[in-house]
């Protein structure tokens, strides 16, 4: 038994399934941090005193982060381009960097925790840290299931390339869609966290 | 009960030799059998369900009486050993005998009822009822474990999960699911998810006992069993994510050729809009539980106003939360999941009712629309639940304008349905008079919802019992009775055997009777400003003593219905081996699953030809062609 669409599109919806899963999962992922966002807006427009970010967290860390989440990327669409390309050897040294700048964030984010936790602020000091370490948390933690993702198809996972070029492009650009979702999470994360 | 009675032909149609039976019958990744699972553990969860309401209503009917109905653990035993007795004899002696099959059932039958009486018996112990005399915190958990147990544990896995599951790919022409692993990793998150709420009866303080709504700040001051509620929540939101990601790919994706979305069965609709409601109204929900978590584990203060007093001290957190903020998201889910309950039942009603009128419906396409609007509608209506917390008058008269709204169609589908009676020839099977049962029923509870979502009169019926039984018409005599019309349609398409229509008026008719006797007196009960949460059923109210006498009344009404369904546990186990063996066709249906498959479907691929539609989905007797009925997939006539 052959699911159909499983590798090639279909032409009347132009997609293939897992594409269209992938799409449906990132509208529910939009729900998850939508209903986050409208709680923090919610609780800091329900209390007198919220302090701005850049009072409190790491403004420059966070940039360097915002960066380092935009070249990853930047290097996932190429890792997908250049399997387009039959260039399996670029595609696995863009898909290398793709993971690296995941870990080079994850980090970043550990060593901004650590500070935190170590000038005895959790998140349990206030609503402001609590929604911050809820929000960047949950995020973080979507980096690294995409990281795992990542390092299977890198790993075990990038044989399929020899039995079924199609297919793992196919995978390598739906990882790509929802890396670039996490990676835009952030660029709401962190003017919102951050700098307001 | 193994799948592989329920399902007999699974060997013959087999393939693949090498398949094991873990992989084959436990961690399968056939839609088919998925779907079996789903509709026996959430049969199971209906039943258990049951039970926790059945002790309930003693307390209400007798409060302070020690429980009768929970048999002890010494009786229970004796009851066991013999039920053990019994099926060893079965097993061997009568095995060979052709009327041993009966007793089989009766023995199969037994043993759930068997399991939820046990399990019973476990919670009722003495730290929950001493003396057997329940306790009222006990009644709160009871409470708040029934609503959460039907919800989330037995109408959605059973309407989505099983018959989702089951027939969707059937009616579309598809070999299975989109994605088959993650319909396995469904099924396998909702298992645990159901079995962390079964094992929060044993924690100490017992299970979540704040309501199935859970409102902090007492669901983020109560006792252990709520982290484990919330923890089994995000399995269950887990397992409705993957499933509702499977189902729209699948209907978009997997449709036989020629199968336009026009000419979907009007089932496939529902469970489209469905889908698409539990994919964007749960991640809300998850949120919050992620929260409530935070609040509870790690102290935070989400939910928490400041200054809050718990027995008299102030309790030490940050403070600076917003308990409203909770009521948002939970209800942003649970009114859409209010539609996620009835859809799928409109939709089993409207093929069993198109099937029997022997007519297509009338104004499919109207019906379609008003599900799809419908489903939109959902999302914004959601604080008509919350004209109490104090909203200012401009938001309440947004939402009161939108709830009018939704409304409409729902009524839409409803008159559809009635008009699709006028003028057929109706064949009056079991599933048929279940169908038919659903339109009052549902007529009912949809009419009694309307003077809730406007907040005058809101403001008088909130939380008394008239709110529980206008939501009970819709689900119980409402879904649940399109659940047990679908049961009785598809148990040929599972078995290849067909339902006893004499058990299954048996079951029909006295379950008929006994439900309005349990619902019906809650309005009245209601009006008169009863309120849903007392523990003792209202015996030192003073406004509730006119109206009291119908504690007893509802009670014995629910003790009828539990006996209203041990014909249809026993038809469900008999027919299985026994019932009257059909064709691929008994019922003369259109559809894919009935005029394209064999019954039961093939087991891996479902249809021995790839079915090709030529026309829309309810073509019975048509006026220009000399069969009864034309299947949606048969050869073009010629010419």
């Amino acid at each position: 038994m052959q699911i159909p669409y499983n590798e090639e599109a279909r032409p009347d919806t132009g997609l293939y399934n897992a594409k269209l899963g992938v799409w449906l999962f990132l509208a529910s992922e939009v729900m998850l941090f939508g209903a986050l966002f409208s709680s923090l807006v919610l609780l800091r427009t329900g209390v007198e005193y919220w302090p701005h970010g850049y009072e409190k967290l790491n403004v420059p860390l966070a940039t360097i982060n915002t960066f380092v989440l935009i070249a990853s990327s930047v290097t996932m669409v190429m890792a997908w381009a250049s399997l387009r390309l039959n260039d399996f050897k670029k595609h696995r040294l863009y898909l290398g960097l793709t993971f690296l700048c995941g870990l080079g964030f994850m980090v970043i984010k550990a060593i901004e925790y650590g500070s935190k936790f170590s000038h005895g602020l959790y998140p349990a000091t206030d609503n402001f840290y609590a929604t911050y370490f809820m929000m960047t948390g949950l995020h973080g933690l979507h980096v690294v299931g995409g990281m795992v993702v990542i390092a299977y198809l890198l790993g075990p996972g990038a044989r399929m390339w020899k039995t079924e070029p199609e297919r793992f492009t196919n995978r390598i650009e739906v990882v790509g869609l929802y890396w670039h979702f996490v990676d835009l999470v952030w660029i709401f994360l962190f003017p919102i966290l951050y700098l307001l | 009960m193994s799948v592989a009675e329920v399902h007999p032909a699974a060997d013959e149609h087999h393939g693949h030799a090498e398949e094991s039976f873990w992989t084959r019958y436990v961690f399968s990744q056939d839609h088919k059998v998925i779907g079996i699972q789903y509709a026996i553990t959430s049969l199971f969860f209906l039943l258990f369900g049951f039970g926790l309401m059945l002790m309930m209503r003693w307390q209400l009917a007798y409060p302070g009486k020690p429980l009768a109905i929970v048999p002890s653990i010494g009786v229970l035993g004796v009851v066991w050993v013999v039920f053990a007795v019994l099926m060893a004899l079965d097993l061997t002696l009568l095995r060979k005998r052709a009327k041993g099959w009966a007793l089989r059932s009766i023995l199969l039958l037994a043993a759930p009822v068997l399991v939820v009486l046990t399990l019973a018996a476990a919670i009722v112990n003495e730290t929950n009822a001493p003396g057997g005399i329940m306790l009222p915190e006990f009644y709160n958990q009871l409470g708040a474990m029934h609503g959460t147990i039907m919800v989330f544990l037995a109408i959605v896995p059973l309407a989505v999960g099983a018959f989702g599951n089951y027939v969707v790919p059937l009616q579309i022409g598809a070999p299975d699911m989109a994605f088959p692993k993650l319909n396995m990793a469904s099924y396998w998150c909702y298992l645990p998810g159901g079995l962390v709420m079964l094992a929060s009866f044993f924690v100490p303080g017992g299970a979540a006992n704040s309501g199935w709504t859970s409102y902090p700040p007492l669901s983020n001051i109560a006792t252990e069993g709520q982290t484990w509620w919330l923890m089994g929540m995000v399995l269950l939101i887990t397992s409705s994510l993957l499933g509702s990601v499977n189902f729209i790919t699948t209907i978009f994706q997997l449709r036989a050729k020629g199968l336009s979305f026009m000419r979907l069965p009007f089932f496939v609709w529902t469970q489209l809009v469905t889908a698409f409601l539990l994919l964007l109204a749960f991640p809300p929900l998850e949120a919050a539980a992620f929260m409530q978590l935070m609040d509870r584990v790690a102290d935070t203060s989400f939910f928490m106003p400041s200054g809050l007093v718990v027995s008299g001290e102030v309790v030490d957190i940050a403070g600076g939360g917003s308990p409203l903020l909770w009521q948002h998201l939970f209800w942003f889910l649970a009114h859409p999941e209010v539609y996620v309950l009835i859809l799928p039942a409109m939709g089993i009603v409207a093929e069993v009712i198109a099937n029997n009128t022997r007519k297509p419906l009338w104004g499919y396409k109207a019906m379609v629309y008003a599900t799809v609007f419908l489903g939109f509608m959902s999302f914004i209506v959601w604080a008509h639940h919350m004209f109490l917390t104090g909203m200012g008058t401009t938001i309440s008269a947004f939402f009161q304008t939108t709830t009018m709204i939704i409304s409409v169609p729902s009524v839409v589908i409803l008159t559809a349905l009635l008009m699709s009676l006028w003028g057929a020839s109706i064949r009056f099977n079991t599933p048929m008079l279940f169908a038919l049962a659903f339109l009052p029923m549902f007529g009912i509870g949809g009419l009694t919802g309307l003077p809730l979502g406007l907040a005058p009169s809101d403001i008088h019926l909130h939380d008394t019992y008239y709110v529980i039984g206008h939501f009970h018409y819709v689900v119980a005599p409402g879904t649940i009775f399109a659940i047990f019309a679908g049961i009785y349609y598809w148990f040929p398409k599972v078995t290849g055997r067909r339902m006893s229509e004499r058990l299954g008026k048996l079951h029909f008719w006295p379950s008929l009777v006994a439900i309005n006797c349990i619902f019906m007196p809650m309005f009245i009960q209601g009006l008169a400003g009863v309120s849903r949460r007392l523990y003792d059923g209202g015996d030192q109210y003073a406004h509730a003593q006119p109206v009291l006498e119908w504690n007893e009344f509802m009670s014995w009404g629910a003790w009828g219905l539990l006996l209203a369904q041990l014909p249809f546990l026993f038809n469900f186990f008999w027919s299985i081996k026994r019932g009257e063996k059909v064709e691929g066709n008994p019922w003369q249906a259109t559809t894919l699953e009935w005029a394209a498959a064999p019954s039961p479907p093939v087991a891996h691929g479902n249809f021995p030809e790839v079915p090709v539609v030529v026309r829309g989905p309810y073509e019975y007797s048509p006026p220009d062609a000399d069969d009864e009925y034309l299947p949606q997939s048969a050869a073009p006539q010629a010419g």
